[in-house]
């Protein structure tokens, strides 16, 4: 009864919350309406009784939402954001997309023929969720893992416009890096 | 494990549990106030400048600045107080922590990641300069400490087994785990003075930028903001003595008291070592955070990992 009573009371929570992102005027209010639209969802998690997955759902998304904001912010063409913005752009559009999304997840989630629980709840969830996702697979999420640690590197790579002749000289013969910021290293 | 329950919650009651944690984190703070000030400023007036400066702020007419964003504002400046006490939750208080999880170690990183959002918004809530560049200042120095940060949690997880509170401090009753993790603790240590801007991390809140994140704070609200920043430097103290240091392990005294004279000692170390270092500029930290302490941190995780393979811990 009170886990129905939260789960419905976060979940109010944490649409009124996604819906203000398109309301507020400024992007710090709408990055951190964002996140107590995901925060809230984390509570419903924890008051399901998913203790890691709430916490680990409310960590990733602060960060996540942290550093969206300083980059969103940072690019925007108003970079102030306290002066009036909106998200909402192509209005019509946007609302077709919404509402056919919203249909076929509902109608996905009440129709589907979710499984029963058989056997008893685990002492240590945690440590089964991990077995259950790692326990067979774990050259897979290693391999998975290392490709894409290896892309954000290949993207960093791509993305910086200083390569090493910037930073050696055109032979490569510098001592020292010519870094526009000099780092806290002596190299 | 002898005590089946863990948590002070279950075993004293919701309420009670809540107001004891609530009172020992910020007993947690203030002797953290008591042990900096005795460093910097001698036994003398320790105990009662923070206290008239608490009431002087609690007096102090309230600083307004232009066109600020007052409902971040005044959130965030509430919100560092709320996540210090709320990671108090996962933090042994007489051998139980208030609420056990599987996941008590996520949980505390959580509210430390919070607090990211939290000085952020309080540098840009008001709407000033200073403010705002003392807030971007904390997320660059984040960038650099985060991921160590969790390596280091990690770490002493992965001793363990669990990554509930309690049963990291039952797993050290053969050897405390800073024997084994030494980079880790003080990793740990140094990423908590980080999360208070605190220390030689005190860039977002710097001289040269007029106090930064907190300078246009006064009143109630900096007297929040402050006492946030102490609770959760006590309480990172009392996190460390637990997953490092034993927790209440010790001959002779009760358990109670060896955690409250080890809490006092890393307080005593964290003081002594991060005032006498200078303020580090937060550029030339990240490049030390990724090129030193992500591969220390990690070649640490790697050394437990493989003494866990083979049985050390057991």
């Amino acid at each position: 009864m009170l886990t129905d009573v939260a789960v419905v009371t976060l979940g109010v929570l944490a649409v009124a919350a996604g819906a203000a992102v398109f309301v507020v005027d400024s992007m710090a209010r709408a990055t951190f309406a964002l996140l107590a639209s995901f925060l809230a969802a984390a509570g419903m998690l924890l008051a399901l009784d998913l203790v890691y997955v709430a916490v680990v759902t409310a960590l990733m998304m602060t960060i996540e939402m942290v550093v969206m904001a300083v980059f969103m912010i940072m690019f925007m063409m108003n970079p102030a954001g306290l002066m009036p913005m909106t998200m909402v752009h192509n209005v019509r559009g946007s609302v077709v997309v919404g509402a056919g999304v919203f249909a076929v997840l509902t109608t996905g989630i009440w129709t589907i023929d979710w499984p029963e629980r058989d056997g008893r709840r685990p002492a240590d969830a945690t440590r089964q969720l991990g077995e259950t996702i790692m326990g067979g697979h774990m050259l897979v999420m290693l391999v998975v893992g290392i490709a894409l640690f290896a892309t954000i590197i290949s993207g960093t790579v791509l993305a910086t416009h200083r390569g090493r002749y910037d930073r050696f000289g055109p032979e490569l013969d510098g001592e020292r890096p010519d870094d526009p910021v000099p780092g806290g290293l002596p190299r | 494990m002898t005590d089946s329950v863990t948590s002070s919650a279950a075993a004293w009651g919701v309420l009670p549990a809540v107001v004891v944690v609530a009172l020992v984190a910020v007993a947690l703070g203030a002797l953290f106030v008591v042990v900096d000030r005795v460093a910097v400023t001698g036994v003398r007036g320790a105990l009662g400048a923070p206290v008239v400066e608490a009431g002087r702020l609690l007096v102090q007419q309230r600083r307004v600045t232009p066109a600020p964003d007052r409902l971040l504002w005044r959130l965030a400046s509430a919100a560092v107080l709320v996540l210090a006490m709320l990671s108090m939750a996962v933090v042994p208080v007489a051998g139980r922590t208030l609420w056990s999880t599987t996941a008590d170690l996520v949980w505390f990183n959580a509210m430390e990641a919070l607090m990211w959002a939290a000085v952020w918004l309080l540098g840009w809530g008001p709407n000033a300069v200073h403010s705002l560049v003392g807030g971007y200042r904390f997320l660059a120095q984040g960038l650099a400490y985060e991921l160590p940060l969790m390596f280091a949690l990690i770490t002493a997880g992965l001793g363990a087994g669990t990554l509930r509170t309690t049963g990291v401090v039952a797993a050290q009753r053969e050897l405390w785990f800073v024997v084994t993790m030494p980079a880790a603790f003080v990793v740990f240590l140094a990423s908590a003075a980080a999360f208070a801007f605190w220390g030689p991390f005190s860039a977002p809140a710097g001289d040269d930028i007029a106090g930064g994140v907190v300078s246009e704070l006064s009143g109630v609200e900096r007297l929040l903001v402050e006492a946030g920043r102490a609770v959760f430097l006590g309480v990172s103290a009392a996190m460390a003595v637990a997953l490092f240091l034993g927790g209440g392990a010790g001959p002779w005294l009760p358990d109670w008291s060896w955690q409250l004279l080890k809490t006092v000692l890393v307080m005593l170390v964290l003081v002594a070592a991060g005032r006498r270092v200078p303020t580090l500029r937060p550029d030339r930290y990240v490049e030390v955070g990724w090129m030193v302490l992500v591969p220390v941190t990690l070649v640490q995780a790697l050394v437990v990992a493989l003494l866990v393979l083979s049985g050390w811990y057991a």
